[in-house]
């Protein structure tokens, strides 16, 4: 199937918003699934083979003051392109200023870009009114890794689920406890949890009630930016275990962005390694995990730490040098040439394009498929 | 030879709510040179029982005892105030998770580093100076003569973290404790800091306590490991031992719990049910048997006393895993 003209899959849209509005959507709210579950599905017969997130030549920049006169750009994110499929993950991985939190911002609308387009659902994002906007926000949600900080801590959490149910005009009057109570059971808390604050709930309690905010409004798309970095390895389990249990129910589509290589592993489809504002690989899990061809990936792979004393002491590490560049004053060619063990005079010259490796696989390295770097995995000892 | 010796300690907080008893009778020797790993989650007594080896625990509200605890046979506990500075720094050290808490944001590194060695060293100005120079070098700082004049902000996290171990190890400490020292660190930086402390440590025969909720880097970087649990040491083994058989329901579901960037093992997560317990008042059962897994009758009965599974390797649990 093609991918139809935008402005019929507005329309589209458009017109399931207004149906959320009735009441049907909360009819069914005694089931787990409540109404989130059967919207995706209508949507999909309409736009089956196309995905449902389109990232096109994304940059977002950033003037930062340099001196007293002086202004530095920071390229935050730059030429940044990728599709999503409906239902699937797609992990972003890097290190803390890579840009995968300002790739968050930007796919949900709340970054304005410098260039490039977000398409979702077929919508360029950049072409909608503010009407059109908010419309679409209730289809895309973000969830932040400190969710205790973004729930009011004078609101119950019953009362948080609701207005986000009022911004967007969805299940009015009776219907409203029950939904509640419902969105409250599909991410495992009890429902005496609408009376409570937000500061009688532990890390992984908040989390759950940012991840059922997110769904009272039906999304279909949900960021989540370092959602488990600050629990306890147990509670972490179970917020990973939850999100897959969910997005298998309601055929959710998710941008998981972390820094811990093994979630990333675990949760996602594809993967996206970023570095200095770039995407350096790009690749079916798989592929990625077993094939790291971007030095850089093969580098973080091999810092990631494995519970095997043995396999442990076995490994090989690719130890970097030094820290990521300033920024505002990154190198020319390549960004990862600083501190990259296997450049050469080349990778000044040119920011390197996509080089394919396998299929759906791809990395910004001028040195993928010499013999000589594919040697290095990063994973086995 | 045995380095550091806890017997029974105990550490408990006065709250409104009654006793936090954070640290719940610990024991467990240190020899000189080893890396012991303490791994556990928030709340389990690790970050408690390592400050009160150091004698950084306030009392009140803190109230710590141990029937023994000493440090190259020397007593912590009844150690006067002015003798606890001078041990701290000089021969027992700590790193904690984030740096720039730990230095003086108005003070420049070099200030830093230099007040450590005449405090603890008696070394004049010149000396203090050039030694501050060797130790940033040590610690893999680049140009560090002219970093002597930088002040924290001016540094990375990675830096910031490897200026402080220049200053835990300073003065050359038999006893170094990290607290969650990488934690903070990006993935890559992490394994250059833990190629330094395993380095450095070697190097100078320094023990290392090395505080941590990640069972990866404990299983690079440690000998021994203790897991803690509600203030308890629920199990201790050499490091291999520990992952090939662990042998108390906590330790499994840590394990069952993490993700493998190897992708060996599960396809799906086993996560531990529940939330850890409250500190406070006194349990009779196991604290972990509400969340357990692999209970059996008798964790209904009693406390389980810890029992050896083989060679150095100690839980405190009923069930019989191995």
């Amino acid at each position: 199937m093609t991918t139809p003209p935008a402005a019929a899959v507005t329309a589209v849209s458009a017109v399931i918003a207004s149906e959320a509005k009735q009441s049907p959507a909360c009819m069914d709210a005694s089931s787990p699934a409540g109404n989130v579950g059967t919207r995706p599905t209508r949507h999909r017969s309409a736009t089956d083979a196309a995905p449902i997130l389109r990232v096109e030549n994304l940059s977002v920049h950033f003037p930062v003051r340099h001196g007293v006169f002086g202004t530095r750009i920071v390229k935050a994110l730059d030429d940044v392109s990728f599709d999503v499929p409906r239902g699937i993950t797609l992990g972003i991985a890097g290190e803390s200023g890579c840009g995968k939190s300002t790739l968050g911002f930007a796919v949900t609308m709340l970054q304005k870009l410098t260039a490039g387009r977000v398409i979702f659902d077929g919508t360029d994002l950049g072409q909608l009114g503010r009407r059109a906007v908010r419309q679409m926000r209730r289809r895309m949600q973000i969830v932040f890794q400190d969710s205790a900080a973004s729930l009011n801590p004078r609101t119950q959490i019953g009362a948080i689920l609701g207005q986000a149910l009022d911004i967007h005009g969805l299940c009015p009057g009776r219907q409203r406890t029950p939904r509640i109570r419902a969105l409250l059971d599909m991410v495992g808390l009890a429902a005496n949890f609408a009376d409570r604050f937000p500061h009688q709930l532990s890390g992984g309690q908040a989390q759950r009630v940012a991840i059922a905010r997110a769904l009272a409004v039906g999304a279909e798309l949900i960021v989540y930016d370092e959602p488990v970095s600050a629990l306890d390895v147990s509670i972490q389990a179970q917020i990973i275990n939850l999100l897959q249990n969910l997005q298998r129910e309601l055929a959710l589509t998710y941008l998981f962005i972390s820094h811990d290589l093994s979630i990333v592993r675990h949760i996602s489809d594809i993967v996206a390694v970023m570095y200095l504002g770039r995407i350096v690989e790009f690749a079916p899990k798989t592929s990625l995990y077993a094939h790291p061809s971007h030095p850089y990936s093969r580098a973080l792979l091999s810092a990631v730490p494995v519970p095997d004393p043995a396999l442990e002491r076995a490994r090989q590490r690719i130890i970097l040098k030094g820290d990521l560049p300033d920024p505002t004053n990154p190198p020319s060619g390549c960004g990862f040439r600083t501190r990259c063990p296997i450049a050469i005079a080349a990778c000044a010259e040119l920011a390197p394009p996509p080089f394919p490796v396998a299929d759906d696989h791809w990395a910004r390295c001028i040195r993928v498929g010499e013999p000589a770097t594919v040697s290095a995995p990063g994973l086995s000892p | 030879m045995t380095l550091l010796r806890v017997r029974d300690l105990h550490v408990a907080f006065a709250s409104d709510r009654g006793m936090v008893r954070a640290v719940q009778g610990i024991s467990f020797d240190l020899d000189e040179g080893e890396v012991l790993g303490v791994v556990g989650e928030s709340g389990s007594g690790k970050s408690v029982a390592a400050l009160s080896i150091m004698r950084m625990i306030q009392q009140p509200p803190g109230r710590v005892s141990a029937t023994e605890l000493t440090l190259d046979g020397e007593d912590l506990l009844s150690l006067s105030e002015a003798r606890a500075r001078e041990l701290r720094g000089a021969r027992m050290a700590m790193v904690f998770q984030d740096p720039m808490r730990s230095l003086n944001p108005v003070l420049t590194i070099g200030r830093q580093i230099v007040e450590v060695l005449q405090r603890h060293l008696s070394l004049n100005r010149w000396d203090a100076r050039t030694r501050a120079i060797e130790l940033l070098e040590m610690v893999g700082i680049p140009r560090a003569a002219r970093r002597l004049t930088a002040y924290p902000h001016e540094f990375s996290g990675g830096m910031r973290q490897r200026v402080m171990i220049a200053i835990a190890l300073s003065c050359n400490p038999k006893l170094l404790i990290a607290d969650e020292a990488t934690t903070a660190l990006d993935v890559t930086i992490q394994a250059q800091i833990i190629e330094l402390v395993k380095r450095l440590t070697r190097e100078l025969g320094t023990a290392v306590i090395w505080i941590s909720h990640d069972l990866g880097v404990v299983a690079g970087m440690c000998d021994r490991v203790n897991v803690m649990y509600a203030g308890r040491i629920v199990e201790t083994a050499k490091v291999d031992e520990l992952f090939r058989r662990p042998s108390h329901g906590y330790t499994l579901g840590l394990l069952g719990s993490t993700p493998r960037v190897d992708g060996v093992a599960h396809d799906r997560l086993t996560p531990i049910d529940g939330l850890p317990p409250d500190l406070i008042g006194q349990s009779t059962l196991c604290p972990f048997l509400p969340r357990c897994q692999v209970s059996v009758p008798a964790c209904q009965g009693s406390m389980p006393p810890m029992r050896g599974f083989g060679a150095l390797h100690q839980a405190a649990c009923f069930a019989d895993l191995a």
